[in-house]
Parts: C-alpha cells; sequence; structure tokens
C-alpha cells in the first residue's frame, strides 16, 4: 500500500507533464491566428507581425512552450491576449465563485445522494424506494442549463426568492449548486443503490443476519463499507462533471468565475488565459483522481495493489 | 443485447452442458423478457423510445409544419391547436423543429455511446485484470483525458476538427471512455479477488477465458448503468455544445440549439424554452428507465 502511494505519488509528475504539454499542442492546434486575432480586423500585415514578435508566436513551439513553463515556475502567467491583464490576477478573481459552487454542490449532493440511495436499497420496491429513483432519474434526466433556467423563472422571476444570476450574496449560490449538483446526487443515489444491493446479496450480510447483529450495524458498517468503494469511485469521477458543468452553470447564471471565463477566452481565442485555465483544472483534477485511487486501498483492504 | 443474453445464459447453465445450450437460451430470453416486462416505468419507456426512434426515421413524413418555413404574423405565440408546442422568435412551429430535431439529438447519442462503452470496456477489463504497466499505460491516459473538463474536452475537438455532427460524435464518445474504463477496471480489481476466478484459475483456465467468462459477465450490471447514463449524458453534452453556440449550426432545428436561442425569450415566451429542454428531459429519462429495467433484468446475481 505504502509502495502503490508512493508510486501514484511520483506519477503525477509525468502526469501534469503530458498535460501540460498537451494543453499547449491542443490550443495551437485550434484554428484562427492569434495575432490577426489581437490586432483586429482593420490592422496592417506589420502590426500583425509585430504584435506576433512580442507574444513570441515566431518562435518554434518547442520554444514556446519552454518559455511558457519557465514563466509558470515563477508564478508568471503571461498576461491575457484580449485584455492585456496579468492571467494570474484573472484567475485569482474568478477562482472562489467556482470553488464555492463546486463545494456546496458537490456537498448535498453525496449527502442527499448516499442517503437515497442507502433508503432504495434497504426498502427495495417499497414506496421509498420507488421515490428514491424516480428523483434519482429525474435529476440526472434534466439538462442542466433547462433546470437552470426554470429554477431562474419560478424562484427568481415568479417567486422573488433568489437572486436571477452573480454572487453578491450566498443566497445566490442556491439555485446554482441545485443546478450543477443535481446530475451527481442522481449519480450517486443510483450507484449506492446499485452497489449496496450487490453488497447485501453477499454471504457476509446472512452471516451477520444469522449472528442476530441489528440491522443497522449489518447495513452500516458491512453493506455500507463494501458499496463505498463504488461510491468513492463515481463520486471522484463526476468531479470533472462539476467543473464541465460549472461552464454551463455559470453561463446560465451570470456567475463570474472559471468557467465562464473559459467560455469567453474561448471564443475569443485567449490563448494565454486558457492555458492557464487548463492547467489548473487538470492539476485540480489529477490530485483527485489520486486521493481517490489511494482510497480505494483504504475502504477494502482486499484489494491489493500488488507491484510485483 | 446478444452479449447480455449469453452471459445470462452463461449464469444459469453454469457454463456446462452443449446440447442443452439451446433450451437454456431460450428459458433465459424468455425470463428476461418476463422480469423487464415487470418493470412498467421501464416498459414505458422502452415504449417512448421505440416512438422516438420512429419519429427519428419517418420525422419529415409527420411534421404538421415546414420546420424552418417563418411566419412573421405568429411570432413567439404560445401553445395552440394550430401550434400544439407554439411558434419560435421567427414564427417556426416548434413541434416539427423538435420532430426534425429528434433524429439528430438520437443519431449523436447512441453512436458516440456505443463507440465509448466498446473501447472503455476492453481497455477497463485489460487494465484491472492484468495490471501491472498496462494498466498505468490505461489509467495514466485516461487521467490525461480525465484532467480536461468533459464539455472543454468536447469543445477542444470539435473546434480542431471542425464542426459537423460525426465531430461531435468523436468528441462526446472520447471524453466517454475513461469514464468507462475507470468503472470497469475498479470491477474487475474487485472480481479477480473472488473465489469462483481463483478456482477457475487453479483449474487451468487461461486469461482470455477468465476474462470474458468470468469477470465481463460481473462488470455488467455497471456496463449497463453506465451506458444508460451515458446515453442521456451524450444527448445532454450535445445539447449543451449546441446551447453554448459550439454544437449544430443554428439554422439546424438541434433540441439544444432550440433552447439556447429561446433563452432570451424566457420572460416573455417561457414556452420556446420550456418544450424543447422537456423533449430533452423525457427522452433522457426514458434511457434511463429502460437502462434501470434492463438492469433488473439481467443482473446475474439477482437471478436466483
Amino acid at each position: 500500500m505504502g509502495r502503490y502511494a508512493l508510486q501514484r505519488l511520483l506519477g503525477v509528475i509525468p502526469l501534469l507533464f503530458v498535460v501540460s504539454v498537451l494543453v499547449f499542442m491542443f490550443i495551437h492546434l485550434i484554428p484562427g491566428d492569434p495575432a490577426r486575432l489581437v490586432a483586429g480586423k482593420d490592422a496592417t500585415l506589420e502590426e500583425i507581425n509585430g504584435i506576433r514578435e512580442q507574444l513570441g508566436l515566431n518562435d518554434p513551439l518547442w520554444r514556446q512552450y519552454i518559455d511558457y513553463m519557465g514563466n509558470l515556475f515563477k508564478g508568471d502567467l503571461g498576461n491575457s491576449i484580449r485584455s492585456g491583464l496579468p492571467v494570474s490576477e484573472m484567475l485569482a478573481s474568478r477562482f472562489m465563485p467556482t470553488i464555492w459552487l463546486t463545494i456546496f454542490s458537490m456537498v448535498w449532493a453525496v449527502i442527499i445522494g448516499v442517503l437515497i440511495g442507502i433508503i432504495s436499497a434497504v426498502k427495495r420496491n417499497k414506496w421509498p424506494d420507488h421515490v428514491g429513483m424516480i428523483t434519482a432519474i429525474s435529476g440526472i434526466s434534466v439538462p442542466g442549463f433547462w433546470l437552470g433556467l426554470v429554477l431562474i423563472q419560478v424562484f427568481s422571476v415568479q417567486l422573488g426568492w433568489f437572486p436571477t444570476g452573480g454572487v453578491d450574496s450566498w443566497s445566490s449560490y442556491v439555485l446554482p449548486s441545485l443546478t450543477l449538483g443535481a446530475g451527481i446526487m442522481s449519480m450517486l443515489a443510483r450507484f449506492s443503490r446499485t452497489s449496496m444491493l450487490e453488497s447485501m446479496r453477499e454471504d457476509y450480510i446472512r452471516t451477520g443476519r444469522a449472528k442476530g447483529l441489528h440491522e443497522f450495524v449489518v447495513v452500516g458498517r458491512h453493506a455500507l463499507r463494501n458499496s463505498l468503494i463504488q461510491v468513492v469511485t463515481v463520486a471522484g469521477l463526476q468531479f470533472g462533471f462539476l467543473l464541465g458543468g460549472s461552464v454551463m452553470v455559470e453561463t446560465v447564471f451570470s456567475i463570474p468565475g472559471l468557467g465562464r471565463l473559459l467560455v469567453d477566452s474561448i471564443a475569443f481565442r485567449d490563448y494565454t488565459v486558457i492555458q492557464a485555465e487548463l492547467l489548473l483544472f487538470a492539476t485540480e483534477f489529477i490530485l483527485i483522481n489520486l486521493v481517490v485511487d489511494l482510497l480505494y486501498g483504504v475502504l477494502n483492504p482486499k484489494i491489493r495493489f500488488d507491484s510485483n | 443485447m446478444s452479449q447480455q443474453s449469453t452471459t445470462a445464459e452463461h449464469r444459469s447453465s453454469g457454463g456446462s452442458g452443449q446440447e442443452a445450450a439451446p433450451a437454456k437460451r431460450k428459458s433465459a430470453m424468455a425470463e428476461f423478457i418476463r422480469k423487464f416486462s415487470k418493470q412498467k416505468l421501464s416498459l414505458v419507456a422502452g415504449i417512448f423510445i421505440i416512438l422516438l426512434l420512429l419519429v427519428a426515421i419517418f420525422g419529415p413524413y409527420l411534421t404538421p409544419y415546414d420546420p424552418d418555413a417563418p411566419d412573421y404574423d405568429s411570432m413567439l405565440s404560445g401553445p395552440s391547436l394550430k401550434h400544439w408546442a407554439g411558434t419560435d422568435e421567427y414564427g417556426r412551429d416548434i413541434l416539427s423543429r423538435l420532430i426534425e430535431g429528434t433524429r439528430l439529438s438520437l443519431a449523436v447519442s447512441l453512436s458516440a455511446v456505443f463507440i465509448a462503452a466498446f473501447f472503455g470496456t476492453i481497455l477497463g477489463l485489460l487494465s484491472g485484470f492484468y495490471g501491472k504497466w498496462l494498466d498505468r499505460l490505461i489509467m495514466r491516459s485516461s487521467d490525461v483525458l480525465f484532467s480536461f473538463p468533459d464539455i472543454l474536452l468536447a469543445i477542444g475537438i470539435v473546434a480542431i476538427l471542425g464542426p459537423g455532427l460525426t465531430n461531435v460524435v468523436i468528441a462526446v464518445a472520447v471524453f466517454g471512455i475513461p469514464s468507462f474504463a475507470r468503472m470497469i477496471r475498479s470491477v474487475t480489481l474487485s472480481a479477480k479477488e473472488t473465489l469462483f476466478v481463483e478456482a477457475a484459475r487453479s483449474m487451468g483456465a487461461k486469461d482470455r477465458r477468465i476474462i470474458w467468462r468470468h469477470i465481463f459477465p460481473e462488470t455488467l450490471p455497471s456496463v449497463i448503468v453506465n451506458v444508460t447514463m451515458k446515453i442521456g449524458g451524450a444527448i445532454l453534452a450535445a445539447s449543451s455544445l449546441s446551447f453554448l453556440g459550439m454544437g449544430a449550426k443554428p439554422t439546424e432545428p438541434d433540441w439544444g440549439a432550440m433552447l439556447s436561442m429561446g433563452r432570451d425569450y424566457l420572460s416573455i415566451a417561457p414556452h420556446v424554452v420550456y418544450f424543447p429542454g422537456l423533449i430533452i428531459f423525457l427522452t433522457v429519462l426514458a434511457f434511463n428507465l429502460v437502462g434501470d429495467g434492463l438492469q433488473d433484468a439481467l443482473d446475474p446475481k439477482m437471478k436466483n
């Protein structure tokens, strides 16, 4: 286990390298000349060439990459091609709204999702199971951008309970978090149920019941513990979904977060901002995957991460 | 489907008896139909999907109006007997456009998910079973793909390949593969440690046989649930791309594009947003319900 953990930790470094190269290449594969875009439609050829020189776009790709990474380690993410502002400052100001949105969404989704999953499994084929699964299936099926618009229409426009957008107060996060978390909550509820049902058919559950253990102990300590392995995997996997979903939700609710910045940056081919955002998202996600993998071993010692 | 019934057959027959196989297969199929038809909601959803498929095939013959014909006398008019789902900002009949859009949505999402499931399951099984460098290679590659928010990866792929439905399919399929691979890997890791795999191994069964006859059936519930979710997810992803103005062309009667165009009229004509959203919701819901029914009917462990 210790050796495996160390291996995974060391494995993150080449992964980040590959991701950074991919991100760099990826951006350059998108058609369109950034120098021409920055200079504007009416710019002369000389102006365009000047800007290209200034941005280092004339250098070979590998040189551009090394310069970019060198600056990155110094904490310099460059300046936005579009606005000229330092990218690090732009990201910093957009960071917290996205983080809060993601955390609020994940927290309510995990708690409610796992709870629905457990109740549905324990009360299988009874009404709590039906209600739970219909809720979960609806949550997973609803398009986030549509749910957001409907919530705005009902709770903001008609009832006036919450703001229609922005992040002026904590209440601004309620509707966006509900929108963003709905899908994850549903997936977790479904997976927890499936996984719990599988665990509860195992022999050790029958043994536990035969020994006269309280149902609460059988479900909570034995079935749930073994089901958590699937739940943790799914929750970890879904973090990327949350980050991706934040792009949609931030667009619908006009939240000045990283997701919305990304959409704007892609529309304007603001390479420096896109690169920085992608690296940020990637780093965040790689670390979460690492934690998910390590949790496998903690939750289910039966799984050996043998390196022989 | 054939793979799944074969699995059911394998489970019920215990993998023995060549002569009994056709009879067993028949009874497994009958049992599957019996079990599936017990799930009333799934059955209704299945009928809804069949209707959708028929609409997708015969769409052009079913539209009450030309989906692209503007009618400037009845712009943004609400649902009525004349226009059941109302009209959009150009006075085009929304119902006709929804019918026309069914073909686009189903074709894109179904092909994307099947491509993702095929490659993802194979990679997950190999990764979980063999471990070592193969596991590291597959998992690190999926980590790389996974490190990008899915919508962004899709936007990027479409941006590089150029617009077009084929490229949307590729984009949606690519971000589906790592999710299948990881999920199947984690089930394979557990299944690999079970007694029946150990028994098969000690009886001298070859790797290929262990993977396909013993581990693959264990992963099926997850494959089914994941396919279910991904068909829905694929419809949502494709419509999200259109909503952001990066998927189908604005002129195409795509469900997501219709929602995006209608967004500006939410306060004065909510039906422009409600109907396309509702049809996306119902379609995804139907696929999810059918997936659930399939899971209950096919899960080998539920057979007794």
